[in-house]
């Protein structure tokens, strides 16, 4: 049941050896970055069940920098470390690993301003917030009552809210019932977080939503900003054989909301208070460590009493992605299970609201007309449509998954100008900008579920694949093929140029406000408190101070608080303890970082620097005498 | 010469002169404000090269931590901390005895002006001035042999050269030489260029003060 779809070029006929090797042999041109040189575009990709964020360059594909986000990352102690423990605290506990999905980069008036990227978890639902100065996860803040954080993490287009939505209906609040219940009893929280100017996140309120799957969401822009639009699945209300059950009905919602109205609604004291139990972690760059508050309510709005703010759009067919093209009017519903794509008109949106053109209601909520929402639709586009991205020049680029292909079609007049394989079975694509009032419509990506032959075997277990594509001209042209870390879901792009000059290259030792941090080899020292005993120590090129310690016992536990005495650009220093039961330490220039180690033997243990940062990093070490538990040798340190 | 024996035309000259010699002295005021030096030192692992500028009242790394890095990598071969201005005599008197030549150049410059003085003066000037600066060339030349070769004996990088000689790190005075990895760019800076521009226009002054009191009366 595949649709092979052959490759356009521009001249039509048989295709030589030399012919493809002469558009090879241009292809590689374009997707050449000479040494020295850099790439065009960042382009972030969700790590998905590595539960990081990874950065790429485009055109090269070259993978910079993984970035932990919700999963411990023993490369350079997050998640291990004292400071970034409390990052990964739940209202379940510390959970070390998460499942992340959809980064987006803040917008100001729809446009990329690079100031942070954010990015969902889709397990544990939580929000996290990166810098996209110190590319460090910076916060990170739990959704209540909710499960499955998928249509998420979207924002306003002017970073006003991130969105969160539950791909899982689930009793709220939470409670023991029987599961075929289901229907009618449990619910979908969506839930509007607001953001500060400061990147600051903080829980507006949750939208109280019947009990359907709440896949994917875009916000509007342009004269559809103040709405927001979220795909529904299972409709069905079905809890068992989902693949099955959630397929019956022929059409599903698009859920649109008119957060003004709620936003306002909620300032004038409507909404009610409910207890909740979630974490919210912030790292705090001052005193370098993440701090968690545990917060006990949450603001729950039920969307029936907020006359003309909700309302359900029907769209074929288990619809996956909800994309608005650039001008706000056009809403595409990419539904799965459909052969045609179906696009919706805001204006006719608005029109039918006024008429109260509606078909029914679904637990009060009004039901518009379908042929009165409907823009247009795309035929025969392909096999399973998932996902839809703009590229600025009035078209639109849809993944279609079963038939592996992407295909660009014109908005407005709803033809197909062009279709192009993937390899293999894609889910999302990304131009940068792609989802913003100004996408820069030069680059696509096609990131793909399935591997297979793609590059050099590598056992079972295989990194996706993903194309980069030239849209600059009528014709997509494929550019090159490159495999991705973890499973980039969904990604999001931005020019260079925007955020490469605030790119930190240090951090200020005099900004350093660890408790502590030892800022000279003057102010090492250890202090026993108790059976704890903490050492604060400094690095440098090229040895620790001090690296001689003794009088630590059998059964202590020993704060290692590491500080970076560089300021230097690209010298970090490692740490790491024979034994220890944690992680080793990465620690960059100006930093102090602490990580633990409980000996459980008497001897002289050594420890050393891990990441080769001078000519005499082999030298650098340090021994520790630990003695057994109960004797009285005293605290003992030094350096030469 | 006195004022009543020079007629009108020489009397501007002589203004004209006395004028250039109060500014050419003036111009090695420049030398407070930007640096008389500067020595970048790039190698392959610092494409964006560490610098440091030399001002008549201390040394100051181009980078805010400039200083910092160059001593940490100096430490290799053993060599000294880049000297604090309290270190260094020449810090604390190069300042004075600049601005005592300022004072003097405009003062001779003044009376020239007025007509009180002969131009040669300007020529005394100008010629102090240059003993000065091979004087402090030849301090700031010794300074950095003392630098570059005064080193710790325990010194993690121990270098000789082919007879088993200790190699010598001194940096150049003047150009371009490699110091082992790093490349070693020592140039004069605008505090030295206005220095030679107001020397230079001091030496005019003489010049033109020479050529009014010629001749002509």
């Amino acid at each position: 049941m595949f649709v092979f779809a052959s490759l356009l070029v521009s001249c039509g006929g048989d295709k030589s050896d030399k012919k493809s090797g002469a558009l090879a042999g241009n292809a590689a041109e374009r997707v050449y970055v000479a040494p020295g040189e850099h790439d065009e575009f960042y382009a972030f990709l969700s790590g998905g069940y590595s539960g990081n964020l990874l950065v790429y360059g485009l055109p090269s594909g070259r993978m910079l920098k993984e970035i932990p986000v919700f999963s411990q990352f023993p490369t350079n102690g997050y998640g291990y470390s004292e400071e970034t423990v409390p990052m990964l605290n739940t209202s379940f506990g510390f959970v070390p690993w998460g499942d992340a999905h959809h980064p987006d980069i803040s917008q100001t008036n729809g446009e990329l301003d690079g100031r942070w990227i954010f990015i969902n978890e889709n397990n544990t639902p939580r929000i996290a917030r990166i810098s996209l100065e110190t590319f460090e996860t910076e916060e990170i803040i739990e959704i209540p009552h909710s499960a499955g954080n998928h249509s998420s993490s979207f924002i306003t287009e002017n970073t006003e809210y991130v969105v969160a939505g539950t791909r899982f209906a689930i009793p709220y609040p939470q409670e023991d019932i029987a599961i075929d219940q289901m229907k009618g009893n449990f619910k979908g929280p969506l839930t509007f977080i607001a953001i500060d100017d400061k990147g600051k996140m903080k829980i507006d309120f949750q939208l109280k939503m019947p009990g359907f799957n709440y896949d994917l969401s875009h916000p509007g822009r342009g004269d559809s900003h103040g709405w927001f639009f979220f795909t529904t699945y299972n409709t069905e209300e079905a809890h068992t054989l989902l693949e099955v059950n959630a397929s019956q009905n022929d059409k599903d919602f698009i859920a649109a909301i008119n957060w003004k109205k709620i936003q306002e609604y909620v300032r004038n004291g409507g909404g009610e208070e409910i207890d909740a139990e979630y974490a919210h972690n912030v790292f705090d760059h001052a005193t370098q460590k993440a701090t968690t508050t545990m917060v006990n309510k949450v603001l729950t709005v039920d969307p029936r009493d907020v006359k003309g703010a909700v309302f359900f759009m029907p769209t074929p067919k288990s619809p996956h992605g909800c994309d608005v093209d650039p001008s706000g009017e056009y809403i595409v519903g990419n539904g799965k299970l459909s052969t045609d794509l179906t696009v919706h008109s805001f204006s006719k949106m608005l029109k039918a609201i006024e008429n109260e053109d509606f078909d029914g209601e679904a637990y009060d909520i009004p039901i518009l007309n379908f042929e009165s929402t409907l823009a247009g639709t795309v035929k025969n586009g392909g096999l399973g449509p998932l996902h839809t991205e703009f590229d600025g020049k009035g078209n639109a680029y849809t993944t279609f998954f079963i038939s592996s292909e992407v295909v660009k079609w014109k908005l407005g007049t709803w033809e197909v100008l062009d279709r192009q394989p993937v390899y293999y079975s894609v889910g999302h694509n990304m131009i940068p900008g792609g989802n913003s009032r100004k996408p820069f419509g030069k680059y696509m990506i096609a990131m793909n579920k399935i591997t297979k032959d793609r590059y050099l075997p590598t056992g079972p277990e295989m990194e996706h694949s993903a194309q980069l594509f030239d849209i600059s001209g009528d014709k997509m042209e494929l550019l090159l093929d490159f495999p991705t870390h973890g499973e980039p879901h969904y990604a999001a792009g931005i020019p260079a140029d925007l955020i490469k000059s605030k790119s930190k290259k240090i951090y200020r030792l005099d900004e350093n406000k660890h408790k502590y941090a030892a800022k000279n080899e003057s102010e090492t020292k250890m202090v026993r408190e108790g059976n704890e005993v903490h050492v604060n120590m400094t690095t440098v090129r090229s040895h620790f101070s001090p690296d001689n310690l003794e009088g630590i016992k059998v059964g202590d536990k020993v704060y290692f608080h590491i500080t970076n005495l560089e300021q230097d650009f690209d010298v970090p220093h490692g740490f790491a303890m024979i034994g220890a039961n944690t992680a080793g330490l990465l620690i960059d220039p100006g930093q102090t970082k602490t990580i633990t180690w409980e000996p459980k033997k008497a001897g002289v243990w050594p420890f050393y620097c891990t990441d080769f940062c001078s000519a005499l990093h082999q030298e650098m070490q340090g021994y520790i005498r630990v003695s057994a538990k109960g004797s009285d040798i005293p605290l003992k340190w030094s350096l030469d | 010469m006195t004022t009543r024996f020079l007629t009108k035309q020489k009397k501007i000259t002589m203004k004209k002169s006395g004028l250039l010699m109060i500014v050419g002295s003036l111009l090695l005021l420049g030398l407070f404000i930007y640096p008389l030096w500067n020595i970048q030192l790039g190698a392959p692992q610092y494409p964006d090269p560490l610098g440091m500028d030399i001002y008549i009242t201390g040394i100051q790394g181009e980078g805010e931590f400039d200083i910092q890095n160059i001593d940490g990598v100096n430490h290799y071969i053993g060599m000294k901390k880049i000297p604090k201005p309290e270190d260094m005599w020449e810090f604390a008197t190069f300042p004075i005895i600049i601005i005592g030549m300022v004072a003097l150049g405009v003062i001779i410059g003044l009376f020239g002006f007025l007509g009180k003085i002969s131009h040669n003066w300007f020529l005394g000037w100008f010629l102090l001035m240059m003993v000065l600066g091979i004087l402090g060339m030849y301090d700031f030349n010794s300074w950095l042999l003392d630098y570059g070769t005064d080193l710790n004996p325990n010194a993690i990088l121990n270098m000789t050269d082919a007879d088993g000689n200790p190699l010598s790190y001194k940096p150049p005075m003047l150009g371009t030489a490699k110091i082992l990895n790093f490349t070693a760019s020592s140039y004069p800076r605008m505090g030295a260029y206005a220095m030679f521009v107001g020397m230079f226009l001091t030496l005019v002054a003489w010049w033109i003060g020479k050529s009014a009191t010629k001749g002509r009366s």
